[in-house]
């Protein structure tokens, strides 16, 4: 009998297995959608992830090759050229908006311009020493490559939504994700491609 | 030609090694000026102030916090922080320190949980309590080896989940913990980004929270850390003592593991 009941202990023991991997990414979500509040423009819905955001979801390398080619190939779809055709505009503006980090945090004000922050993950100029790295550096980006139509549409596009190009980029997707508008995409291009520019000299 | 495009190739080599040499002198002078700091943190402030509010009785109940079990039975102060967070088996669920402070302050001296929480992280002229009492806490695990229990489901399964959550990319800039915290020798401008998932750099990271901000006049918890990093990737507000914030504080401290607690550390 005492032993019948040990191996019945054991067995019950043996049914309480770990969660799979499955389900402790459900519990993940599920924790992530208890565990914030909204707080100014940063909305709950910050959370809901798209299909981009969830395939990308997984350590360094951690996505398989076909993955990755339909995350590239979803955000390609999503590319949008500014209707003029024209694709440079101010390097001066450009910079400033390199240069600014705020916007779209809920401590940010929601009425001012967003910043798009290069300069955290990229160099840029030589004059500016203090620059991230999480990005490669952009320094003579538009004296390396000139400044053909065809160049002008991949800066544009890279900064549209770099995942077109390279699924899963630490990157945001400044115009997809409606961070920059065209007009300060525009002088972005203008910083990295312009002769003229810092970026270049 | 040749030796045209070849003095090209030395000119662009050598700008590059002058670049990289202004922003290495500039690190060297924030490593020399995190040094100086060092010499008097003003951590010591809030350690003495939360040392006071852990023996004074307060709350509707009148009793000091004394007798608060912080993972090594009831009281037992030294070495706890170390070996948090953990599976509480009165609570029956994982708890950081903050949110087993918090337990403890409404379990023994009666606060509501309502009023305990009010008031997670100082604002340079108001102080929290919380700030104080986990100041005090942790500096009580100095010299201690990180040693995050494993031995509980619960305990596994918030590991599980707050890894996860380090890799859960969302919002409108697409990030995740993982975007800034997942390399090897990246930085943000000046700032140098601990790999939180290599053990060096999670344990060099992890050991220094709380920390002195001399930035904000304030002292920094490990809720208040993951609260400002959710603000930066353009989350929501990250709730105080959360799920989320547990499981992911669970994952860290693991990473950790064996990492002398050096805190609490004064930072920029």
């Amino acid at each position: 009998m005492k032993k019948t009941s040990v191996f019945l202990a054991l067995l019950l023991a043996g049914c309480v297995s770990a969660p799979s991997d499955v389900e402790i990414s459900a519990r993940a979500l599920q924790s992530m959608k208890t565990s914030f509040k909204e707080n100014g423009q940063a909305k709950l819905d910050r959370l809901d992830q798209d299909e981009t955001q969830k395939l990308c979801s997984v350590a360094p390398g951690g996505l398989s090759k076909d993955f990755a080619a339909r995350v590239e190939k979803i955000n390609a779809a999503s590319l949008v050229y500014p209707a003029d055709g024209k694709l440079m505009g101010d390097w001066r503006e450009g910079e400033r908006i390199a240069q600014t980090g705020t916007g779209m945090q809920f401590s940010d004000d929601p009425k001012r311009p967003n910043g798009a922050n290069c300069y955290a993950c990229h160099q840029l100029s030589k004059s500016e020493i203090s620059f991230g790295t999480i990005g490669p550096s952009l320094y003579h980006f538009g004296k390396l490559r000139g400044t053909s139509e065809a160049i002008q549409r991949y800066t544009y596009g890279k900064m549209y939504n770099p995942q077109a190009f390279t699924a899963c980029s630490n990157m945001p997707r400044f115009g997809h994700n409606r961070i920059l508008t065209p007009e300060q995409m525009k002088h972005l291009t203008a910083l990295l491609l312009d002769p003229a520019s810092p970026v270049n000299q | 030609m040749k030796r045209l495009s070849t003095s090209l190739l030395g000119a662009a080599l050598a700008a590059c090694v002058a670049l990289e040499a202004g922003a290495q002198s500039a690190l060297e002078e924030i490593a020399k000026y995190r040094e100086a700091l060092a010499q008097g943190n003003p951590a010591e402030l809030w350690e003495a102030r939360g040392e006071a509010l852990w023996k004074q009785k307060r709350g509707p109940k009148g009793a000091s916090l004394e007798r608060c079990d912080l993972g090594k039975g009831p009281g037992v102060v030294q070495g706890a922080y170390a070996e948090l967070p953990r599976y509480f088996a009165d609570a029956d669920r994982v708890m950081d320190l903050e949110t087993r402070l918090a337990h403890c302050m409404v379990a023994l001296q009666g606060f509501s949980a309502g009023e305990v929480t009010a008031r997670p992280y100082g604002d340079g002229t108001r102080r929290s309590d919380f700030e104080s009492l986990a100041a005090y806490a942790t500096a009580e695990s100095r010299g201690a080896r990180m040693n995050v229990p494993a031995s509980h489901p619960k305990e596994r399964e918030a590991f599980r989940v707050g890894e996860k959550i380090f890799y859960f990319r969302g919002g409108p800039h697409d990030f995740a913990c993982a975007t800034c915290h997942g390399e090897n020798g990246k930085r943000i401008r000046l700032q140098e980004l601990p790999n939180l998932t290599e053990r060096a750099d999670a344990q060099r990271g992890y050991t220094t929270w709380p920390a002195y901000r001399v930035s904000q006049g304030e002292l920094r918890t490990f809720q208040w850390r993951l609260y400002d990093c959710f603000r930066q990737q353009r989350f929501p507000e990250l709730k105080f003592g959360s799920e989320a914030s547990i499981a992911l504080t669970a994952f860290l401290a693991k990473n950790a593991q064996d990492g002398v607690y050096i805190g609490p550390a004064i930072k920029r």
